[in-house]
């Protein structure tokens, strides 16, 4: 065993040493043996799978049939579909119902007017029984109105409100499919992980080809990327039953049906909850995103004044989708919390349902109000507060006072810790690399994971796009050093602190609760464009994981282990060192492994400030609408994002059967 | 006692693993330890035989591992037995279709389980009447039947609690409650006091043994508490390792255990508190003896009597003298 372990480590430095040799001098090695494959992959041999998986899709939409229907009838069905109930959410919240067509069009009745939904909030709000939730949400909402957000904040809210109930029941189907079937799980299972790391850029160009520019693609793109969660926290919730509930479900005599609606699904109802938050949070997250492919709104807003460089507007729209954000999320966490309380009496029909009924009469007198005064059917545009110009001239205030400072800053770190990194990725021959990548494999995993590791990384190889893989790595690389270097040892503070906890906590769950663009516009600001604005942004979006997990390693350990370790002796710095933190580090590294895969996800939206890596790619298969570049470049994407997955995992499980902790 | 069998259980196997009823067809239906662990299965249940009587409290008693809950849930077939035969009320259970088991399952079983399993979005008198509900019975009739029943569970004022709200024995009444709500014939209790604290436990049987009083059930009756067992059963199983070792009373196992495995859980009870004067009795007939005592009384309560007159004369539930008992025989048993 010793034995074994010292040759391991021999194995290791070589190893080591060899990378670094070849970091070096694996430009004059491939010079000096004529061979400059080894640094470059030769393009004739690379495979077009681009090309094909274009033609495939093209296919698809113009000869595809399935014998009654072609495939375009299909997509058009689904739409259509869609488009109904959104149409109608769409008429209440922004335009009202309208006679006639385009310019000529009357309006016959008003959308609700900015009071009314005030008061939807409020009632919703009251129902958590939380004063400052209450305050919050109506906050929030007059916010939109007073800063002149309402028209574009309508509109995302309504694609919000279609968005997430067919995400949460798509998503509960399909996980209650699972359930039921051993096979489909399997099944599911591998698509749901690609759903979840193939970059989203990647697949609104399927979905824009298929189903056009236009707030239905949009919403279609948005419970794509939302519904996983969905299904996982689904599948999930079920299968942790306790089996008595189960058995005494089936001893009482319940159909199958009667098993699963009366019992399975009521039971997790408080865990499906945390599901239908992650779809909210999602589905905001996706608002920017789907603007590229036609959704009106605050996300279109966004990306109009970044691309215009309208540092002002873009703050004030990005400030308005974190502020339905949080709204949003605090709700939908609440009702989730949402204690149930003995009812001491049979309630009447009025009394259950008297805040609705207040609600609807609320509208309508409001309505009939807004017929006299103007007031209450338009946020009166004298009161209403301009921030933009503030926004204006506190970046030019900052970058006139503090522009030699930034700039300092930006070249030190540039040149002393991000340029080494890229060298070092670019440098090194592309087969070392992938015998190393399969070597780790190997050792964490056995030969399945080298296989998976291998395979991956032939793939990314023969695509072409190694050079734009390696700044991909490197980029998220340096992104997830900084991240770890900050995170961890907040979250070390946080576990071992309550009030740091707290603080920290709040920090973080807001930091989450940020739609991953958002991050873009501050940076923008004060750095401009270029790969270190995208690190910041990264950094910034991927902190949180690698805060919580190792708070929740430090602070989760067996009571009886500190004692035991207080008994004999150890001081506060000593528990620390010597008992907390090895125990933690399995979980700390599941925390790096989600900064790592935030990090990923992002770097493909930091492709606007104009990367060179992997997103770049990604994006211009989006603007050009070029199927095939846009999803193998995606894929490259989450193959890396898998490898790195598997791998970290592999360690962390490997780490805690050690330990015998689950 | 009614000899009536209720439910015959024939030959049960269980086994878990790939293909379990080719490998013990292919084993002759009976293999051993050894060659089940050799042929990578698991074992649950090894070849169980029994018959439950109607209104006996059944006790199946044996450690964490021993099989008596998979046997239980086979017999209710919530799970699939490898092979054997169940009969309930001379029906086949193994060839009832899937509408045919939940209608006996309606109407003619319940169960109470040991982490009581109550449904937490349900108040208690929604968990009490969940089994009609699903029988689409109306909700007047339904919770009509639920108060009877959290009466009888001692539950009043608590209807509209829900389960959290509730202490654990508080708990396990409405999860007796709910069992009993289609007024079932076969009771299945698996562990149902296990988890609650002891002095509570002790509450909750002296309560069962009340219910089962005036409802006169047919019950099965699984714990790993030996004590437990004496205190409940009419007739009590001791499973080890997937097997039945031995059926019998009480006294049965006391006075004439199987193994030693038997023997070792019989050896620290207070046995004077648990057998008869009956068991120990000498069947010489002491006809002068003016003290008497019966035959069915335990052997504690008559000590002082035996112990002050030196010897004393055994009568049965006529009066006539059946026996005597001398204080060197009792003194003999208790220090045995």
């Amino acid at each position: 065993m010793k034995k074994n372990k010292i040759s391991n480590k021999i194995i290791f430095i070589s190893l080591t040493i060899l990378t670094f040799l070849f970091y070096l001098y694996g430009k004059e090695i491939a010079n000096y043996f004529d061979s400059k494959w080894l640094i470059k992959y030769p393009k004739h041999y690379s495979f077009p799978f681009a090309i094909y998986t274009s033609s495939f899709v093209k296919w698809l939409i113009n000869d595809a049939s399935f014998g009654l229907f072609s495939f375009n009838d299909l997509t058009r069905f689904f739409a259509w579909i869609i488009e109904q109930p959104y149409n109608v959410v769409l008429a209440i919240f922004s335009k009202g119902i309208l006679k006639g067509q385009g310019q000529d069009a009357i309006q016959i009745m008003e959308p609700l007017s900015w009071i009314s939904v005030v008061g939807i909030f409020f009632t919703l709000a009251l129902y958590t029984r939380d004063k400052f939730l209450i305050l919050l949400v109506v906050l929030s909402i007059v916010y939109l109105a007073v800063f002149d957000q309402w028209q574009s904040s309508m509109i995302t809210l309504s694609s919000i409100i279609i968005a997430v109930p067919i995400g949460v029941v798509l998503g509960i189907l399909f996980g209650i499919l699972s359930y039921k079937s051993k096979i489909l799980e399997q099944i599911i299972t591998p698509i749901l992980d690609l759903m979840q790391t193939v970059p989203v850029f990647a697949y609104l160009v399927p979905i824009l080809v298929m189903f056009g520019f236009g707030p239905v693609s949009a919403l279609i793109a948005t419970i794509i990327y939302a519904m996983p969660p969905m299904v996982r926290t689904t599948l999930l919730a079920l299968n942790n039953i306790d089996p008595q509930l189960k058995e005494s479900g089936i001893m009482s005599g319940c159909t199958d049906r009667q098993l699963m609606w009366k019992v399975l699904i009521p039971v997790s109802k408080p865990t499906l909850l945390i599901g239908v938050n992650q779809v909210i949070m999602l589905s905001l997250n996706m608002v920017i995103i789907a603007s590229m492919i036609g959704a009106g709104g605050l996300g279109y807003d966004v990306l109009a004044s970044l691309r215009r460089l309208d540092i002002g507007g873009g703050i004030e729209s990005g400030i308005a989708i974190v502020v339905i954000a949080i709204a949003l999320d605090r709700l939908s966490q609440s009702f989730a919390n949402l204690p149930t309380l003995s009812k001491k009496t049979q309630e009447k029909f009025f009394t259950k349902y008297k805040k609705i009924i207040f609600l609807v009469f609320y509208i309508i007198g409001i309505y009939i109000l807004g017929a006299f005064f103007n007031f209450f059917k338009l946020f009166p545009k004298e009161l209403m507060i301009d921030t933009s110009l503030f926004w204006e001239e506190l970046v030019k205030y900052i970058n006139i006072n503090y522009f030699d400072n930034l700039e300092s800053f930006k070249i030190t770190l540039l040149t002393f810790f991000m340029l080494p990194i890229k060298k070092f990725f670019l440098g090194i021959p592309w087969p070392w690399f992938i015998f190393i990548i399969t070597i780790i494999g190997w050792y964490f995993g056995k030969i399945k994971l080298a296989l998976l590791c291998l395979m991956m990384s032939i793939f990314i190889v023969t695509t072409g796009l190694w050079e734009k893989a390696m700044i991909t790595l490197y980029l998220c690389g340096s992104s997830v050093i900084i991240a770890s270097i900050i995170g961890i040892p907040l979250g070390i503070w946080a576990g071992l602190s309550r009030r740091a906890n707290k603080i920290l906590t709040a920090f973080i769950d807001t930091l989450q609760t940020l739609p991953s663009f958002v991050y873009l516009i501050p940076v923008v600001m004060l750095f401009r464009v270029g790969d270190f604005t995208a690190m910041i942004a990264v950094i910034l979006y991927a902190l949180a994981p690698a805060v919580r997990y190792t708070a929740h390693g430090v602070k989760n350990i067996n009571n009886q282990i500190v004692e035991a370790a207080l008994i004999s002796g150890c001081s506060q710095r000593q528990l620390l060192f010597k008992i907390r933190l090895p125990l933690a580090l399995p979980e700390i590294l599941l925390g790096i492994n989600q900064t790592i895969m935030l990090a990923l996800s992002m770097l493909v939206i930091t492709a606007l400030v104009g990367t060179r890596d992997l997103g770049q790619e990604v994006y211009i298969g989006l603007t050009k609408a070029d199927i095939g570049r846009g999803l193998v470049a995606g894929l490259c994407v989450a193959f890396i994002s898998i490898i790195a997955d598997r791998i970290i995992k592999a360690g962390s499980n490997n780490l805690k059967n050690k330990y015998g902790i689950k | 006692m009614n000899q009536t069998p209720k439910l015959i259980c024939k030959n049960v196997w269980k086994l878990y693993g790939d293909n379990p009823k080719e490998f013990l067809q292919s084993h002759n239906n009976n293999p051993n330890k050894e060659i089940i662990k050799t042929g990578g299965y698991i074992q649950a249940i090894r070849n169980a035989s029994l018959e439950v009587y109607e209104n006996e409290i059944l006790v199946i008693m044996g450690l964490s591992g021993s099989g008596k809950s998979t046997l239980v849930r086979c017999m209710s077939r919530l799970v699939e037995p490898t092979i054997g035969e169940i009969f309930f009320e001379n029906i086949d259970m193994g060839k009832l279709s899937k509408n045919e088991l939940i209608e006996i399952r309606r109407h003619k079983m319940g169960m109470v389980f040991q982490h009581f399993a109550l449904f937490p979005h349900r108040t208690v008198i929604e968990n009490i009447a969940f089994p009609l509900e699903i029988q689409g019975i109306s909700r007047r009739d339904r919770e009509k039947s639920a108060l009877e029943i959290i009466e009888l569970v001692g539950l009043q004022g608590r209807e509209n609690y829900f389960p959290k709200e509730l202490s654990g024995g508080q708990q396990q009444r409405v999860g007796i409650g709910r069992s009993l709500a289609v007024k079932p014939e076969l009771w299945f209790l698996d562990e149902p006091f296990s988890a609650l604290d002891p002095l509570i436990r002790k509450e909750m049987q002296n309560e069962f043994l009340k219910i089962q009083n005036t409802l006169k059930k047919t019950i099965i009756f699984i714990t790993h508490d030996f004590d437990e067992a004496i205190k409940l059963a009419d007739r009590i199983i001791i499973m080890n390792e997937g097997r039945i070792v031995q059926i019998g009373s009480p006294e049965d196992l006391i006075m004439k255990p199987a193994d030693d495995y038997v023997k070792e859980f019989t050896e620290d009870l207070p046995r004077e508190r648990l057998l008869s004067v009956k068991s120990i009795m000498s069947n010489e007939k002491d006809l002068n003896n003016s003290t008497k005592v019966n035959e069915d009384e335990k052997i504690f309560s008559i000590l002082e009597k035996v112990l002050s007159k030196g010897s004393v004369s055994v009568i049965d539930k006529s009066n006539n003298v059946v026996g005597s008992l001398s204080k060197e025989t009792v003194s003999k048993f208790i220090n045995n």
